[in-house]
C-alpha cells in the first residue's frame, strides 16, 4: 500500500481527503503510482502528468522523505519508506508568489 | 414565473446567480471549483439544466465539468484535447516556429439542437467538438489546417480561440474568432474554413489589411439575422451584413473603440452593447467612468449608459466573454469586471445595479432564461 498526499485543488476534484492509499502492482515507481492513481480516480488524469507526454506537469512537485523527487525519472524506484507505506509521496503545486 | 440564471466564471471559481423574472433579488451560490480558474460556463439552449464549465489551472491543467441539474451538482468529464495528426507549428512571439501546445479551453458553445454536443475553443487556437456530453473531444482540424495556420501568432493573452458563434438558420455554418488571427467561417460543419476579415484594418500589424493576423476580441450575432455580425476588435467596433464577407467600422461616437465584449439585445437586432476601454496599454474605462455604450442603430450612434455604474475612480476591465443578455422582456443585460463586480440591468441597460461586488476577477458571464 502506498500513501499519496494530494494538493487541495486535486482533493476537491477527486472528492477525497488529504491522503489516498493505493495498491500498486510491481515495483513502486512514480509511473506505477500515478497509473494506479489515474485508474482509481479517473478525474485526475491529465492533472499531474500531461496527457500526451505522460511527463510531470511543469508546476507540479513531488516530495518524499525530505527529498525533492520531481526530477527523478518516472521509472526510478521510489524510496523504500514510500514503497512500504511508512512515508507518503507528496504531490503539490509549485509555490506561487505575489 | 420565469427566471434567470447567470453563470459567472472567475479566476478562483464559478458562481451561479439566480433570480425570478423581476431580477431584483438574487441568490448567489459558489464558489464552485474553488481555487480553479473558470474561463467559461454555458448552458444548453435545448436543455437549460445541462451546463458545461471549463475549469483550468496553470498547475494542474484542464478539467471539463458538466451539470445535468442546472448547476446544483457537477461531474468532471473528458479533459483530453489532442490535436489531430502532427500538430505542426505556428509563429511564436519572436517570429520563430512554435509547436502547437494545448493550454486551456477558453470558450464552450453547446449545440443549438443537441445537449450532448458541445464545441470548445482552445489555446493554442483550435476548435474541438464533443458529441457525447463532453466525455471525449475531437478536433475539427480543417481550421488549424487552413493554409495560414503556420503564420498565426498569439496575442498578449495567448493564441486563443475565444469566440464560437453557431448559425441558427444554417446548421453547417460556424463562425469562430482567434486572437490574433481573425475571424474564420465554415459552411460545411467544420470540415473546411476560410478567413473572413475583409474590411478589417489593424495598424499594429505589418500589413494593416492582411487576410489574417487581426486581433479580434469578440463577435456577436442576433439569432434572427445570422448574416449580421458585430465585432469588437482590438481597436474598432465593426459590422458585417453579409455573414462576414466584408466588414465596416461602426465605432462612431464612442469615447474609445478599444474594448473586449460586444453583445446584441435579445429582441432588437439593431441594439448593440459595448464597454469602451481606454487603450490597449490602459485596460480600464476612459476617465475612470464605467460606462456601457448602447447603439439602437446597429452602430455609429452610441449612447452612454451610466445609471447605477461607478462614474469616478473606476479602473476595472470587462473581458471578452464577460457580458451576456437574457431573453425576458424587457431584456436583461449583465456584465462582470476584473474587480469582481457583476452588474445587471433588467431594462435593457437604462439602469444598473450590482448583483455581487466582491468576487474574484470575472472572466465570463452567461445569462440563461429559465422557463
Amino acid at each position: 500500500m502506498i500513501r499519496v498526499v494530494l494538493p487541495p485543488h486535486l482533493r476537491t476534484l477527486a472528492q477525497v481527503g488529504k491522503e489516498v492509499q493505493l495498491e500498486v502492482a510491481g515495483p513502486a515507481t512514480q509511473r506505477a503510482v500515478f497509473d494506479a492513481l489515474d485508474a482509481r480516480y479517473p478525474m485526475l488524469r491529465g492533472t499531474i502528468r500531461d496527457h500526451r507526454t505522460q511527463r510531470r506537469r511543469a508546476f507540479v512537485r513531488l516530495f518524499a522523505c525530505g527529498q525533492d523527487l520531481s526530477h527523478e525519472p518516472p521509472d526510478a524506484p521510489l524510496p523504500d519508506a514510500v514503497a512500504t507505506g511508512t512515508e507518503p509521496l507528496v504531490v503539490l503545486g509549485a509555490l506561487a508568489g505575489g | 414565473m420565469s427566471g434567470v440564471r447567470v453563470l459567472v466564471g472567475t479566476r478562483k471559481g464559478a458562481f451561479i446567480l439566480t433570480s425570478d423574472g423581476r431580477r431584483e433579488r438574487w441568490e448567489v451560490s459558489g464558489p464552485h471549483f474553488a481555487g480553479w480558474e473558470i474561463y467559461h460556463l454555458k448552458g444548453s439552449a435545448v436543455d437549460p439544466d445541462r451546463i458545461y464549465a471549463s475549469q483550468s489551472s496553470s498547475w494542474f491543467g484542464q478539467v471539463i465539468q458538466r451539470s445535468s441539474d442546472g448547476g446544483r451538482t457537477f461531474e468532471p468529464v473528458g479533459n483530453e484535447f489532442a490535436y489531430e495528426g502532427v500538430p505542426g507549428t505556428h509563429q511564436w512571439y519572436d517570429g520563430t516556429p512554435h509547436p502547437w501546445e494545448f493550454a486551456r479551453v477558453w470558450h464552450l458553445e453547446p449545440s443549438r439542437s443537441d445537449p450532448e454536443t458541445v464545441y470548445a475553443g482552445v489555446e493554442d487556437a483550435a476548435l474541438f467538438r464533443s458529441a457525447d456530453g463532453g466525455r471525449s473531444w475531437q478536433e475539427l482540424p480543417g481550421l488549424r489546417g487552413h493554409g495560414s495556420g503556420p503564420f498565426w501568432q498569439p496575442g498578449a493573452g495567448g493564441m486563443c480561440l475565444h469566440t464560437i458563434v453557431l448559425d441558427p438558420l444554417h446548421p453547417e455554418r460556424i463562425f469562430i474568432a482567434i486572437s490574433s488571427a481573425g475571424v474564420f467561417r465554415t459552411d460545411d460543419g467544420g470540415g473546411t474554413w476560410r478567413p473572413i476579415n475583409r474590411g478589417l484594418r489593424s495598424e499594429q500589424i505589418p500589413d494593416p489589411t492582411a487576410e489574417v493576423g487581426h486581433c479580434v476580441h469578440r463577435i456577436a450575432m442576433h439569432p434572427s439575422r445570422p448574416n449580421v455580425l458585430f465585432m469588437q476588435k482590438h481597436w474598432d467596433v465593426m459590422r458585417s451584413d453579409d455573414a462576414g464577407e466584408s466588414w465596416r467600422e461602426v465605432s462612431g461616437n464612442l469615447p474609445s473603440d478599444f474594448g473586449f465584449p460586444i453583445e446584441v439585445h435579445a429582441h432588437e437586432p439593431e441594439t448593440v452593447y459595448v464597454v469602451p476601454i481606454k487603450s490597449d496599454s490602459e485596460h480600464y474605462p476612459p476617465d475612470g467612468k464605467l460606462r456601457v455604450y448602447r447603439s439602437r442603430t446597429g452602430g455609429n450612434e452610441w449612447e452612454a449608459l451610466t445609471q447605477g455604474l461607478p462614474q469616478s475612480h473606476c479602473y476595472v476591465n470587462v473581458l471578452r466573454d464577460a457580458m451576456g443578455v437574457d431573453s425576458l422582456d424587457p431584456c436583461g443585460v449583465y456584465f462582470g469586471t476584473t474587480g469582481g463586480q457583476v452588474y445587471a440591468s433588467a431594462d435593457g441597460g437604462d439602469r444598473w445595479a450590482p448583483i455581487v461586488r466582491d468576487l474574484p476577477a470575472v472572466l465570463s458571464v452567461e445569462a440563461q432564461t429559465l422557463p
